[in-house]
């Protein structure tokens, strides 16, 4: 195996001879570079995507800070190579290496990937691959990197259950120590990998996949999940903290030209709105805010030791945050004046998102956005994202009367019991935010319009549906194309065979791991960059293993179906979903959460953890009754 | 106040491109929070002024920068607080307050010296040759990008030399660098039959019109 030293003197003569070499090198600001010999545990955080991407994670820059703040532990960075860089690579046998120390990735005790979705599955295959690090769990020894993986699209582990020895289900920050502490005592005892796995699935929110069996109906659905050794977890329950620790402020600040070069500030974590469609607004519950004098304190910190000068609010819906008026009061206060672009993505729907924009003093040259997501009243009631159409109209007027020229609107198709009139509402909608526009500033007035087409995502009330067809995909896009021909309106959709691979992961079982791994073999890797399609490959992958496809993506699920997801639970109750997703057939909504609790399991399942942080930082109601009453519900 | 600041690029920074080198000096400038200038108009963009591009993979061993400054400040501080703020790789050498009506730090280059490191073994003798028949040529043509030119008249002075230095073979050159007549090291190279990824080249001074 190379060295360092003989890693770093074979790039030397390689990294002229790639497009943006300075995506290899490292020796960025803000970066930890500690002594190998003086630690006892080496972490390589791998974001499978090229570095332009991966640099501005916020999660692994949580992991990043949390392992080296640790004295006995490193943590270090890898992306994915480009395929320029990739061929130079293997041309030459220069392993794929950790940025700061240009260590094999094999030399390394733990790899964890990040996998906030799932079209970077092939790129981590490619990854171990590079690395020469066997990429099924069960080909690795006491030798190899133990390989984990956490992040959103893992609230689903099974599509990668043979290449990953143990997934973190949920938030990071406490469980990485949680888990290098099991590394080491057992790199003290000498244990067998057998032994370190064992130790891991004690771990709360340590899935192992190697513990339990899947055993299947003869219709190809999922009988039940068997553990296969006492010591595994069933159900595998998420890790949350009970309050957000300080936000990260020294961002690593990159030498070439990134994709999102800015400070990120997460305000709050969680959704209280219930949107059905909306996978992170049900895994990432319950909601947990920080103050607004800890945010304006860290964006201040952290503009200060980057010299950046985009800074972004963080949250899923930022409207919702509650002290959200004083924070863009004292944010507009502190930076308005500066040089800086602040923006605060998803805000609600309404007049008042207009003056929060306007209080943050931000430039107007970057549109407005709005977010419906279905353009028909009893559509948006079925999502339970509801919003009175005048309120749209309303909210698009007020932006183009205060100086926004273009307003940015995204919708989706494919919901459940769409129809033709739903699709041409899309339409309409947009048209008619154009005539508002036109009344107000004229010929100026422009309108983005982007549809991607819904994947019904585990854990969601809308897991029991199906994915349209291809041909009604088609069919619906056509209707747009056909319909929103205004040159100042300009529309964008998802590719069909972008939203069926993200079907076919996202919904899949164990035994996508083989189409997985020969979709790999043949080809595929960025799979979420459009110019690397590899869409035939997938497909014949799949007809390889003898799978049909159909069965992931256009089945309506029974109503007793067993999930390839049901063992892993994100706290809130699959008869909740269930209860869900009858009021949605029935039009029904819920209101926001913060309203009226609906018992979507997630407060008896971290009652302990709501008593130890009582107060309003988080927005479930307090837990007041004694432990033991509610120490035995669980999901 | 407009400054020159004179500056080492090393490390991992030489795969640093030119408008990327730009944007860390801006970035270097706000954290040590010092009162940049910008420039007028619809968007305004701080003034700031690097000499001449280093191409990518060079190193620079006094490379130079013009800053302007909205107020006037002490020298020892801005330095001070430049470097604190740098990322690693860029080291400050030297800083002088100058004249504001001087032209642009760009159009006062005249010529720059550059080192090339063989890493690979070389045949000295060969090179030398190869380097006298350069030199005794008429004309040495060329070809970049499409267009014919002669490298001749942008070798300078005839201090191309030969060296050694720890069993390593390096070679020295002063090449013109007027914005009309540029010389590249790497067609001397190219000349020799080397290939810049089989050497390193650092830029060694950048010589100014009456500097």
């Amino acid at each position: 195996m190379l060295n360092p030293q003989q890693i770093e003197s074979r790039l030397e003569r390689v990294l002229l001879t790639v497009q943006k070499p300075g995506r290899y090198v490292g020796g960025e600001l803000n970066i930890t570079v500690k002594d190998w010999q003086q630690v006892k545990t080496h972490v390589a955080f791998i974001f499978p995507d090229i570095y332009d991407l991966g640099i501005s994670n916020v999660g692994l820059k949580i992991l990043y800070d949390q392992v080296n703040q640790r004295e006995d532990a490193l943590a270090e960075r890898a992306y994915s190579p480009w395929l320029d860089m990739e061929a130079v690579m293997r041309a030459n046998q220069i392993p794929l290496y950790s940025l700061e120390s240009k260590h094999s990735l094999a030399d390394f005790d733990i790899l964890g990937f990040s996998l906030p979705y799932e079209t970077l599955y092939t790129n981590a295959l490619n990854i171990l691959d590079l690395a020469g690090v066997p990429q099924f769990s069960k080909d690795r020894d006491e030798n190899h990197p133990l390989v984990i993986a956490g992040g959103h699209a893992c609230y689903n582990p099974e599509p990668m259950h043979a290449f990953i020895d143990a997934f973190a289900i949920g938030e990071g920050e406490e469980v990485i120590h949680d888990i290098i502490e099991v590394h080491q005592n057992w790199k003290i005892s000498g244990g067998s990998r057998n032994d370190l796995l064992t130790s891991l699935a004690r771990i709360p929110g340590v899935y192992v996949p190697s513990f339990y069996a899947h055993h299947y109906l003869e219709d190809g659905t999922i009988s039940h999940v068997e553990k296969l050794v006492a010591d595994a977890k069933l159900p595998i329950v998420k890790r949350i903290v009970g309050k957000l620790p300080p936000p990260p402020t020294q961002f690593i600040v990159p030498n070439i030209e990134v994709v999102h070069d800015r400070v990120s500030v997460e305000i709050m974590r969680g959704c209280t709105r219930g949107c059905r469609f909306c996978h992170a607004g049900m895994i990432s519950r319950p909601i947990r805010e920080r103050s607004v004098a800890e945010i304006v304190d860290a964006a201040e910190s952290a503009i200060r030791s980057t010299g950046f000068q985009d800074f972004s609010l963080m949250s899923l819906s930022s409207s919702d945050y509650t002290h959200i008026l004083e924070l863009v009061t004292a944010i507009g206060e502190r930076f308005g004046k500066g040089r800086l672009t602040i923006s605060l993505p998803s805000l609600r729907i309404d007049t008042v998102s207009v003056e929060l924009m306007e209080r943050l003093g931000n430039r107007r040259g970057t549109g407005f956005t709005l977010a419906p997501e279905a353009a028909t009243e009893r559509m948006r009631r079925i999502i339970n994202k509801f919003i009175p159409d005048e309120q749209i109209l309303e909210t698009a007027r007020e932006a183009y009367s205060h100086g926004w020229t273009n307003i940015k609107v995204y919708f989706m198709i494919g919901h459940p019991s769409e129809t033709e009139e739903d699709v041409e509402a899309i339409a309409k909608l947009c048209n008619s935010i154009l005539t508002e526009g036109r009344k107000l500033i004229g010929g100026r007035a422009k309108v983005n319009v982007s549809v991607g087409t819904f994947v019904p995502k585990p854990h969601t009330p809308f897991q029991w549906v199906s994915c349209d067809t291809p041909e009604q995909i088609e069919a619906k896009q056509d209707i747009l194309r056909h319909k929103l021909r205004d040159r100042n309106i300009k529309l964008t959709w998802t590719a069909i065979e972008d939203t069926l691979l993200e079907a076919w992961l996202s919904r899949g079982d164990r035994r996508l791991s083989d189409v997985i791994y020969t979709a790999w073999k043949n080809g595929a890797k960025f799979d979420a960059w459009k110019d690397q399609h590899r869409y035939s490959v997938w497909q014949e992958a799949f007809s390889e293993h003898n799978i049909d496809s159909v069965f992931y993506t256009h089945r309506q699920r029974r109503t007793d179906e067993v999930f390839p997801w049901d063992h892993i639970s994100p706290g809130v109750r699959k008869n909740f979903l269930f209860q869900d997703f009858r009021k949605s057939l029935e039009g029904e909504i819920r209101v926001d959460c913060r309203e009226q609790c609906f018992a979507c399991g997630i407060l008896p399942q971290f009652a302990d953890l709501r008593r130890e942080n009582s107060g309003e930082v988080w927005k479930c109601p307090e837990v007041k009754s004694p432990k033991r009453i509610l120490s035995g519900s669980q999901a | 106040m407009r400054l020159r600041i004179t500056f080492s690029k090393s490390g991992t920074l030489r795969y640093t491109g030119h408008l990327d080198l730009h944007r860390i000096w801006e970035r270097t400038c706000r954290r040590a929070g010092i009162p940049l200038s910008y420039s007028q108009g619809f968007h305004p963009q701080p003034r700031i002024s690097l000499a001449a591009a280093l191409p990518l993979g060079f190193l620079g061993q006094a490379e130079l920068v013009d800053i302007w400054l909205d107020q006037e400040e002490d020298l020892k501080s801005i330095i001070k607080d430049l470097q604190a703020a740098a990322p690693p790789g860029l080291v400050l050498t030297a800083i002088q307050s100058i004249d504001q009506p001087q032209p642009a730090l760009q159009t006062q280059v005249r010529s720059a010296e550059y080192e090339v490191l063989f890493l690979d073994e070389i045949d000295p003798g060969e090179v030398k040759t190869h380097l006298s028949d350069m030199l005794a040529s008429e004309s040495i043509p060329r070809q970049r990008r499409g267009k014919d030119y002669d490298l001749l008249p942008l070798l300078e002075s005839l201090d191309l030399k030969l060296g050694e230095m720890d069993g390593i073979y390096s070679l020295s050159m002063r090449l013109s660098a007027s914005p009309a007549a540029t010389g590249r090291p790497e067609e001397v190279l190219a000349e020799l039959g080397f290939s810049p990824e089989n050497t390193r080249i650092t830029r060694t001074l950048l010589i100014l019109n009456n500097g």
